[in-house]
């Protein structure tokens, strides 16, 4: 393999490594704040992907991005409460239906409103065909949009999570939720928040790879099911493994396709998922008696 | 009427109002009604294996429709694989004297030389359990989402290697399939053969039901549903719970594999749709409805849904509507539509039911 | 000499950084009570699960009748005849009275999978014989009327009973009760002491853990006591009351 295909297949992964990284990231969100896996978690992505489709056939693009974002988050919160908020006491079970019940509702929705046509959003900057070169591989200037935005997401997040008093509370909730009430911190609405910033960030990472990968109606699961294994690989729970996660991930998928025939790609990714469940559910950096412990 | 045999007075229920449905059906002239009521007998031996394994051992699996493939696939590569070229080898010629291949006439009028269905059925089988035992080892440590999430995973593989494998048919999957013989009888989808087609579905189906209810009442159902109630005082009462999830897991593929070959034989085929995510979740939901361990209820329900669903009446909306039935159940009602306080009168209805079928309450009893 | 049943040697189990069971030794008499007391969190409850199987110890050794369980999954410790109960009831809360004791005769009996799905003839004796001895059990705790109730729907000191039904259903030489008086009032506790001699007079073994001073020195042939995950005393009822260490660590303060 020359450099240049290799680079090739790196900068591939790495490109989508980092949007499974903001899905697991999504999830861990959510999760970190209420226990919950939101299976729904892909839907956000393609529902911001096809709400910025339809709106920049009339607004400027930033703004039809940020108001797609600004729908998602709204369908978050909607989410959190037609379907979680008044629920007492669910089991794992229970929950873990409802959210595929929901994705599945999402989807359908979705079908109804834009069919099974796929969209496409409008590169960010140039067209399809342009591209830049850079050590020896030709990339679609998007690919760099997608690199950045990623990036600008996980540090604000950061400094979100660390700086601010409301990225304060919600950790506050996830770490005991019991002191973080009796703190005076209204733990539903953590619980809300954390389902509009998980939709926030979906949408905007749905917005981002709308040009490259396009967006149908369908596509909300798949990409949910591999945020779903960089989220375990990393350690459910844990966002800054899940970056290395989703890099591992991706890196993984890009390579095999010098390998696999490509209807096997997707297999791949399910196998990560079912080998690190089988052998290893706390995940690469997980705490394993923590794991093990908790009840799951 | 001898106590052992009171308990299957439900079957015997059941299979009468078959026969009426039938009887009305065909008198009607509405025997294509048959076909749907059919598929979706065939679909219930998905959903009452999915129903133990859920409702008693308490286990999820969201990729039922893996083994449903399983069974369908290996049936219909077997029965369809032409051996024509292999047929002057002595060992051909041994398996035909054996019956195990058997010479046919395709579509077209050529001539096919192909496994034995019978043969077929007892490979699929033997795949089934060898690859639930594989999956099921690992499966069954986990719990909750983890638990959902493998067996999601392990149906989307197999989607997989479906949609991806050149014998497999890849995205149209595999046609042709022959008949499968049964005692005289054909399981096929041959329009003049429709009214024994219902009734050996529905044998097959209460058949199932009949081991399914064998088992509840077993002293292995009892120690099922105890660990459904406490893992951990089922296996302090010396139960082996690893063991028990792993044969109740195997027994739920089975069930699903042979619906997934007898519908195969049925349709003529299968293909990538019988093996979609979105399958599993509808047999998931199906036994939700019903009341996660209450087998009459999935039987009910899976009848009920899969009917409508075959029939149309849920047009481009089908999924949305399981999806909507699932999360209706799921948030209101999570023991089952039938134990809901406004279904209080069904609910008497079925204890007084069940008071006439089990063995009296005497201490002397517990026959059978 | 009465002869070892249970055999503690030397039992470490640890937490992180902490000393949940420290080092305990001591040995259980056949057809004896052993009480095992301490204050919350001497380590009484996870001596219990390493005996019973539910948590691998971190070193040492546990014997029955010499033989070595330690290792051992928690169903096979019982089908060894060690049962318990557990501090918080778990009943089978869905299956009613009598089918919670008759679980419990589940490694006494044999029917399997094959026979179950089946129906086979042999299992309808074996059924029967299940059924008996369940109805005999519930007799024998004085709770037949119940038998067709939900688990559930029992009052507390009831559910009590029943665990301990259960347990017995299992044929134990060896019954491990984990604070079978917690919850329950003095005639409650009183009843339990009668229940726990009714047990003994059987044949069965009893270890328990148990907070109720009362019906620990009420009962018990013998006591450990456990604190900080260490043995610090063990004894007969009389010289337990006396050991001066015992004293300090419930009393608290200096002594003379």
């Amino acid at each position: 393999m020359s450099f240049e295909q290799f680079f090739q297949y790196f900068l591939s992964g790495v490109t989508s490594g980092s949007i499974y990284a903001i899905i697991a990231i999504g999830f861990n969100i959510i999760y970190n704040t209420t226990g919950i896996i939101n299976f729904a978690q892909g839907e956000f992505l393609i529902l911001g992907g096809m709400i910025g489709v339809s709106l920049s056939s009339f607004l400027p693009l930033p703004l039809a991005i940020a108001a797609a974002v600004v729908v998602t988050m709204g369908v978050g919160a909607l989410i959190d409460f037609l379907f979680i908020k008044w629920l007492k006491g669910p089991s794992v079970l229970r929950l873990v239906i409802i959210t595929i019940g929901l994705s599945i509702l999402i989807r359908e929705t979705m079908l109804h409103i834009w069919d099974e046509k796929v969209r496409t959003l409008r590169h960010f900057t140039g067209t399809e065909i342009s591209s830049v070169k850079i050590l020896g591989a030709y990339i679609s200037p998007q690919v760099l949009w997608i690199l950045g935005i990623s990036a600008v997401i996980v540090v604000v997040l950061n400094l979100f999570f660390r700086l601010t008093l409301v990225g304060r509370a919600m950790r506050a909730c996830s770490d005991n939720r019991t002191a973080a009430r009796l703190c005076g911190i209204r733990a539903s609405q953590m619980v809300t928040f954390s389902f509009m910033l998980s939709a926030a960030i979906g949408a905007l990472a749905g917005c981002v790879i709308s040009p490259l990968t396009q967006t149908q109606y369908d596509m909300g699961a798949p990409l949910a099911i591999k945020g779903f294994t960089v989220a375990i690989l990393g350690g459910l729970g844990n966002s800054t493994a899940a970056v290395v996660a989703g890099l591992i991930l991706g890196l993984l998928e890009a390579f095999s396709i010098s390998i696999l025939p490509l209807a096997y790609i997707d297999a791949v990714s399910i196998a990560v998922l079912l080998v690190i469940l089988f052998f290893r559910p706390s995940g690469l950096f997980g705490n394993r008696e923590a794991s093990t412990l908790k009840e799951f | 009427m001898h106590p052992r045999l009171r308990k299957y007075l439900p079957i015997l229920a059941v299979l009468a109002v078959v026969v009426v449905v039938q009887l009305v059906i065909s008198g009607s002239g509405a025997n294509y009604y048959l076909t749907q009521l059919t598929m979706s007998a065939y679909y219930s031996l998905v959903v009452l294996g999915l129903c133990l394994l859920m409702g008693y051992a308490g286990q999820i699996s969201l990729g039922q429709a893996g083994f449903f493939a399983i069974g369908g696939y290996t049936s219909a590569v077997l029965t369809t694989t032409n051996l024509m070229p292999y047929a002057d080898l002595p060992s051909m010629q041994t398996l035909a004297r054996l019956g195990m291949v058997f010479e046919r006439q395709d579509l077209y009028g050529n001539t096919l030389l192909s496994f034995s269905p019978w043969l077929a059925l007892i490979a699929a089988l033997i795949m089934t359990v060898v690859i639930a035992l594989i999956i099921g080892i690992p499966v069954i440590r986990l719990r909750g989402h983890y638990l959902a999430m493998a067996t999601l995973g392990f149906g989307l593989i197999i989607y997989r290697i479906v949609l991806g494998t050149g014998f497999l048919g890849e995205a149209d999957g595999i046609t042709g399939v022959p008949p499968f013989p049964l005692f005289g009888l054909e399981v096929s989808g041959s329009l003049s053969t429709r009214i024994p087609n219902y009734y050996i579905a529905w044998v097959l189906v209460l058949l199932g039901m009949l081991l399914a209810l064998n088992l509840i009442q077993s002293r292995v159902g009892r120690a099922l549903r105890s660990i459904h109630g406490s893992e951990e005082a089922a296996g302090a009462m010396g139960i082996d719970t690893a063991r028990y999830k792993l044969a109740t897991f195997v027994l739920s593929a089975l069930f699903a594999a042979v619906g997934g070959i007898f519908l195969t034989h049925y349709n003529g085929g299968i293909g990538p749709s019988e093996v979609t995510s979105m399958k599993s979740i509808r047999y998931v939901a199906v036994v939700a409805v019903g009341g996660m361990d209450n087998l009459w209820g999935a039987l009910l329900m899976s009848m009920l849904l899969n009917f409508l669903s075959l029939r149309g009446y849920f047009g481009t909306y089908d999924d949305a509507v399981f999806a909507a039935i699932l999360l209706v159940i799921m948030l209101f009602f999570p023991d089952g539509l039938l134990r809901a306080p406004g279904f209080r009168n069904l609910q008497l209805l079925r204890q007084k039911l069940s008071a006439l079928v089990r063995p009296s309450k005497s201490r002397e009893s517990g026959d059978g | 000499m009465a002869d070892r049943l249970l055999e503690i040697r030397s039992l470490s189990r640890s937490f992180g950084g902490l000393k949940a069971v420290n080092d305990v030794s001591f040995t259980v008499q056949a057809g004896s009570i052993k009480s095992v007391i301490g204050p919350n969190g001497a380590g009484k409850t996870t001596l219990f699960n390493l005996i019973s199987g539910m948590l691998p110890s971190d070193s040492g050794a546990v014997r029955k009748n010499g033989k070595e369980i330690t290792r051992l999954q928690p169903h096979r410790i019982t089908a060894l005849g060690i049962c318990r109960t557990f501090q918080t009831t778990k009943l089978f809360s869905r299956m009613t009275v009598l089918e919670n004791v008759m679980v419990g005769r589940h490694p006494r009996t044999k029917a399997g999978f094959l026979s179950g799905v089946l129906n086979l003839p042999w299992t309808w004796k074996e059924e029967r014989e299940i059924r008996e001895r369940s109805f005999e059990l519930l007799d024998s705790l004085g709770l037949t009327d119940t038998a067709e109730d939900l688990a559930s729907n029992l009052p507390f000191g009831k559910q009590r009973r029943l665990e301990i039904a259960r347990a017995l259903a299992t044929e134990p030489s060896l019954l491990l009760l984990d604070e079978p008086a917690a919850g329950l009032n003095i005639y409650e506790t009183r009843e339990m002491a009668d229940l726990v001699l009714k047990i003994r007079k059987w044949g069965i073994t009893v270890l328990l853990v148990e907070h109720d001073m009362s019906l620990v020195m009420d009962i018990s042939d013998e006591i450990v006591v456990l604190n900080y995950g260490s043995k610090v005393a063990e004894g007969r009822p009389e010289e337990i009351q006396r050991d001066p260490e015992v004293i300090r660590i419930y009393l608290g303060g200096g002594h003379a």
